[in-house]
């Protein structure tokens, strides 16, 4: 025992605390399982050890120690190599696939909290070693609670308005409001796609949502977290039973077509809303220089 | 190579009309067309798509 070995266990405990609270098990059921969240509650010890362990090397001049995070780095990195090779070879037997987008968000949030933790941690264990314990307690939540803000971003129903259409067909044609989505042939498939599936059409609020509900992978993130949440009337080999997104070229509006277990307008309006809006989709054209000259020559 | 969509049969009433690689089936009505085209598309995991009333193609996606 000598000085720092409570700072030390109070970063520990406090960094180690804040990745068992950002790992909330949501409706996207990831991870569920018990041994997946060992995996990142394990990760967020090890992370909150490197984090506590700064302040106590650099005070004992100990400055090579200090190096040790450039493992970390290395280290985390790794975990989202890891989740995303996991999610890779799962998505493949999804009804519904989750899309790379997707898988490519949530791999760097899980990389991304890794990091929250050391700095939750050294934190923690500054102030307790610079003040005193009780401090040091009022610290950590105020980490905590910023990290909680960090890591949420924004949902659909911020970007978006979301309004349900009734599905219809022309011919063999199926339709959202006027938005094409395919061709389907044979009149009984129309009936079940009639029966079961329905509509809905996404307006953006404004340019820059415009390119961001455009893009593939957030599309796909849409129809995943649908079918996750309310089910999907499909098979393996029934493609034509396959919900799908089609944009209106003329103003970037789309059409969600849904096929889901539990047909509740209202439900499904909140689910849609409820979709996050994926790092890597988000599209800012409204800070280009040459699409608003006249603002920035002013 | 690799092909991403391919028609995989043409199902019609009018075998004027068509020609090609895809095996063609040709029925007499319009329930017989229905009809193979649902077996089809069941056993070919493609999608029945219709060109025109008496004209189907099967579609691997």
């Amino acid at each position: 025992m000598n000085e720092y070995t409570y700072p030390i266990i109070f970063g520990v405990i406090i960094g180690t605390l804040s990745r068992v609270l950002m790992l909330k098990t949501d409706y996207r059921q990831y991870p569920t399982y018990l041994h997946g969240k060992i995996i990142h509650v394990s990760l967020g010890f090890i992370a909150s050890s490197l984090g506590a362990l700064i302040i106590p090397a650099i005070m004992e001049k100990n400055y090579t120690a200090v190096t040790i995070l450039t493992v970390a780095a290395t280290q985390f990195r790794e975990v989202r190599n890891m989740e995303r090779n996991t999610l890779n070879e799962v998505d493949d037997f999804e009804l519904v696939s989750r899309g790379k987008t997707y898988i490519e968000g949530i791999a760097i949030s899980f990389e991304s909290r890794n990091y929250l933790v050391i700095i939750t941690a050294f934190i923690g264990t500054l102030v307790y070693i610079l003040t005193n314990p009780y401090i040091a307690v009022i610290a950590a939540v105020i980490c905590v609670i910023v990290s909680r803000v960090l890591m949420s971003g924004s949902t659909l129903k911020d970007i978006v308005d979301i309004e349900y259409k009734e599905l219809y067909f022309e011919g063999a044609g199926l339709y959202v409001d006027n938005i094409y989505i395919m061709n389907i042939g044979l009149p009984e498939r129309q009936e079940e796609i009639k029966k079961y599936g329905m509509g809905f059409v996404l307006t953006p609020k404004n340019m820059n949502t415009i390119n961001t509900v455009a893009n593939l992978g957030q599309r796909q993130a849409i129809l995943h977290d649908v079918s996750i949440a309310l089910g999907v009337f499909r098979d393996s080999g029934t493609p034509a039973l396959t919900p799908l997104i089609k944009r209106d070229l003329d103003d970037g509006r789309i059409g969600v077509f849904v096929l889901p277990q539990v047909r509740d307008v209202e439900k499904a309006r909140e689910v849609i809303g409820a979709v996050p809006v994926l790092e890597s989709a988000i599209r800012l054209p409204s800070q280009s220089r040459t699409h608003n000259k006249e603002v920035h020559d002013k | 190579m690799n092909l991403e969509k391919a028609i995989l049969a043409v199902i019609t009433m009018n075998q004027e009309k068509v020609a090609g690689g895809a095996p063609i089936f040709v029925c007499e009505s319009k329930k017989e067309l229905e009809q193979i085209a649902a077996n089809l598309e069941a056993i070919m995991d493609g999608i029945a798509h219709a060109l025109s009333e008496e004209l189907f193609i099967i579609v691997k996606h």
